[in-house]
C-alpha cells in the first residue's frame, strides 16, 4: 500500500523519509522536492504527475540513485541507498532498478537482443544462460520474432518494448519510468501502459512510473501529484493549491 | 571477452570515420617506419663499427691523401695490433647509375684488422694471386648477378690508369654482423699503385688501426697526430664509430630532422584522433549515460572508450607497418645501394607499435575520462 504521510519505520519495500533536493542555479538555490515522504510495498503501482518542473524526474532520479538527495533517506530492500558511495550504488542500481526512458534510450548498433542483454553481461552467467534470459523477456513483451532487428527497423513501440524487457530481464526490485508513453501515439500508448500492467499483476512487479497523461495515470494502482516539490495523493490536491499541505 | 560485441559495434558505428582515423593511423605509422629505416641506414655505420678500430685520415680532408710511410710508424706506437690501408676508387659498372663502393685494400692486412668481412680461404688465396682479383659483397654481387669467374669491366675517371680497369671476380664477401656492409668491391693496392701516375704513388686514402685494447684508443690517436703535426700530411684519428658518425653529418642533421618530422606527424595524429573520439564520445552521451544507469560503473565506461581508441591504433598500426615491411625492400632495391641496407626492424616495429598505442591511449584517454565523469542525470536530460 503507498501513504505519503508515514514518518517512522516500516516494512515497506521503499521508504522515502525527509527528502529534500535542493538545486543552486547561478546564485539562487531552488528547492525542487520538500520534505518528502513515501511508502511503496512490493507489487504497487505508483503514477506521479504534477505540471513541468514540480520535480517528478527529480525525485525518480533520487528513488534510482542517479542523483543524491540534498536532506533525507531512502531505503530500498532494507538497503539506505542515499549514503552508498559511486561505485556501491552502480552495483545496486543494477541489481534492483530497471529504467524504462520516455525516448528509449537504446543503444542504436546493437540489436534488439544486444540491447536487453546490456544488464546481464554484468552478472555471471553463462552465454547460454543469458540467451535464455534475453529470450524470456523479449517473450514477455512479444517481440521474439524482432530480437535480430536494429532499433531503427523498430516503430516506436516495439523500441519501447525492448526498453521494457531491457528493464526487467535482469529481475530487478522496482522499475523506474519517465514518461513511458511520451514519444508515442495513443494505439502505441496504450500498448505499452498493458504491458506495464501486466507486468505488475501477472509478474508482481513493482513499478514507479512518472507522466503528464491522465489517462495513462489512470492505469496505476494510486497517482501521486508533486506540486511546489510536496508530494499528495489525488484527493488532498485543492489542499494543496490553497497552499493547506505542509 | 562479454563486452567485444559492444565495442566492435561502437566501433562501426560511422565506418567512413573509422576507416579515415585507421587511415591516419597507417600512413603516421608508415612514416615514422620509413624514417626509422633511413635514419637507422645512416647511423648503421657508427652502430656497427668496431670499438676497437681507429681511422686515420689527412687532417685537411678524407680525399688528401697520407704517405705510405706512416704504417710503420703507426705500427710502432703502443697499443696498436694491426693497420691496413684503403683508398677510394669511385668507379662505375657500365653506367652512373650503378654505383657501388670500391676500395683499394692492403692484402697482407685487411682480413686482420676488419675481421667481421668474411670471405672463404679458398677464395681470398685465389684473390691474393691474381694481380686483377677482386672480391664484391654479397649485395652488389646479388645486385648485378656476379659470379666467381667473372670478369668485370669498371669505369674510372679520378686516377687514370685508362678509362676501364678490369677485374676477376675471386671471392664473395659476407658480413658477420647483422646490418654489416655487403655492397663493397676490394681490389690489390699493387694493381692500383702500378697504373697510378707517379705523383700518386706512395699514398694511400685512409689507414684503419687494430687496437689491442679499446681503451687505448685515446692514447694511440694522440700518438698517431703527434707524430704526424708539423709535417705535410698532418692526421685526424678517431675512432671508427666518430669517423663513421662524422661522414653521416656531411649530408646535414639527417637525426634532428627525421626527429622533427616524426615529431610533427604524431603531434598532428594525436590531435587528430584526439579529435575524433573526443566527437565520437560526445555523439552518444546520452548512450553511456543509459549504460551508467543500468550498472555499468565509471570505469567500464572509461574501459569501453579506451579499447576502442587502442583498437583503431593497433589495427591503424599493424596496417602502417605492414605497408611498411612491404615497401622498405622495394625502396631498398630503388635506391641501387646509394644508401646501406634500409632494414626494418623488430626494434623500429615495436617502437611504432607502442607509439601508436601510446598515441591511441592519450587520444582516447580524455575523452573516456570525461565519460567517465558525466554524471547520468545531466547526460539524459540532453536527449
Amino acid at each position: 500500500m503507498v501513504r505519503v504521510d508515514s514518518t517512522g519505520k516500516s516494512n515497506s519495500l521503499i521508504q522515502v523519509r525527509g527528502l529534500d533536493k535542493t538545486y543552486r542555479r547561478g546564485g539562487e538555490e531552488i528547492q525542487v522536492l520538500q520534505r518528502l515522504n513515501l511508502d511503496v510495498d512490493k507489487g504497487d503501482f505508483v503514477a506521479f504527475m504534477g505540471p513541468s518542473g514540480s520535480g517528478k524526474t527529480t525525485l525518480l532520479n533520487l528513488l534510482g540513485g542517479l542523483d543524491v538527495p540534498t536532506h533525507g533517506s531512502i531505503t530500498v530492500d532494507g538497503d539506505e541507498i542515499t549514503h552508498m558511495s559511486g561505485n556501491k550504488l552502480t552495483q545496486w542500481r543494477a541489481r534492483h532498478v530497471g529504467f524504462i526512458f520516455q525516448m528509449y534510450n537504446l543503444i542504436p548498433v546493437l540489436t534488439a537482443y544486444q540491447n536487453v542483454e546490456l544488464p546481464l553481461l554484468l552478472t555471471k552467467l553463462s552465454k547460454a544462460d543469458r540467451r535464455k534470459h534475453v529470450e524470456t523477456a523479449l517473450g514477455v513483451v512479444g517481440l521474439t520474432e524482432r530480437m535480430n532487428h536494429y532499433p531503427r527497423q523498430l516503430s516506436g513501440g516495439q523500441e519501447q518494448r525492448v526498453a521494457i524487457a531491457r528493464a526487467i530481464v535482469a529481475d530487478p526490485t522496482f522499475l523506474l519510468c519517465d514518461e513511458p508513453t511520451g514519444d508515442l501515439d495513443r494505439k502505441s500508448a496504450d500498448e505499452i501502459m498493458e504491458l506495464i500492467h501486466r507486468l505488475v499483476k501477472e509478474f508482481g512487479k513493482t513499478v514507479l512510473m512518472v507522466t503528464h497523461d491522465p489517462v495513462v495515470a489512470k492505469r496505476a494502482d494510486l497517482t501521486l501529484h508533486l506540486e511546489k516539490g510536496v508530494l499528495v495523493e489525488a484527493g488532498e490536491l485543492q489542499g494543496v493549491a490553497a497552499g493547506g499541505v505542509a | 571477452m562479454k563486452f567485444r560485441g559492444l565495442i566492435f559495434a561502437n566501433l562501426f558505428r560511422k565506418k567512413l570515420r573509422l576507416i579515415l582515423t585507421i587511415g591516419s593511423f597507417a600512413v603516421a605509422l608508415f612514416l615514422f617506419a620509413f624514417l626509422a629505416v633511413v635514419r637507422g641506414a645512416f647511423n648503421r655505420g657508427a652502430d656497427i663499427a668496431g670499438a676497437d678500430r681507429l681511422v686515420v685520415i689527412n687532417r685537411i680532408s678524407i680525399i688528401q691523401p697520407l704517405p705510405l710511410s706512416y704504417r710503420d710508424k703507426i705500427l710502432r706506437i703502443p697499443g696498436v695490433k694491426a693497420v691496413t690501408h684503403n683508398n677510394w676508387f669511385g668507379g662505375v659498372y657500365q653506367e652512373e647509375k650503378n654505383f657501388f663502393p670500391q676500395f683499394v685494400i692492403d692484402i697482407e692486412n685487411q682480413r686482420q684488422v676488419i675481421s667481421e668481412l668474411k670471405v672463404r680461404d679458398d677464395q681470398w688465396n685465389a684473390f691474393v694471386k691474381d694481380r686483377q682479383g677482386a672480391i664484391v659483397g654479397a649485395k652488389t654481387a646479388k645486385r648485378f648477378g656476379w659470379k666467381i669467374g667473372d670478369r668485370i669491366p669498371i669505369k674510372n675517371s679520378l686516377f687514370g690508369g685508362g678509362p676501364t680497369w678490369d677485374f676477376n671476380i675471386d671471392g664473395i664477401y659476407n658480413s658477420e654482423r647483422a646490418g654489416g656492409d655487403e655492397s663493397q668491391f676490394w681490389f690489390q693496392w699493387d694493381y692500383f699503385e702500378e697504373r697510378m701516375p707517379q705523383s700518386f704513388k706512395g699514398n694511400v686514402g685512409w689507414y684503419v688501426i687494430k687496437l689491442d685494447n679499446p681503451d687505448y684508443a685515446v692514447s694511440v690517436a694522440k700518438a698517431i697526430d703527434e707524430m704526424a703535426a708539423n709535417s705535410s700530411f698532418e692526421t685526424k684519428t678517431e675512432t671508427e664509430s666518430a669517423f663513421a658518425a662524422g661522414w653521416v653529418k656531411q649530408f646535414g642533421n639527417i637525426q634532428f630532422l627525421i626527429m622533427t618530422i616524426g615529431t610533427v606527424v604524431f603531434f598532428t595524429l594525436l590531435l587528430v584522433t584526439g579529435n575524433t573520439m573526443a566527437i565520437s564520445v560526445r555523439e552518444r552521451v546520452s548512450e553511456l549515460a543509459v549504460l551508467k544507469a543500468i550498472g555499468f560503473t565509471d570505469r567500464s565506461v572509461l574501459f569501453f572508450v579506451l579499447a576502442e581508441a587502442l583498437t583503431i591504433a593497433l589495427v591503424g598500426g599493424l596496417l602502417g607497418l605492414g605497408l611498411a615491411s612491404l615497401a622498405v625492400p622495394a625502396l631498398g632495391a630503388a635506391l641501387n645501394g646509394l644508401l646501406p641496407t634500409l632494414i626494418l626492424s623488430k626494434a623500429i616495429l615495436a617502437m611504432g607499435l607502442g607509439l601508436a598505442v601510446l598515441v591511441g591511449g592519450i587520444s582516447g584517454l580524455l575523452p573516456g575520462i570525461g565519460a567517465m565523469r558525466m554524471r547520468v542525470v545531466n547526460a539524459l536530460r540532453r536527449v
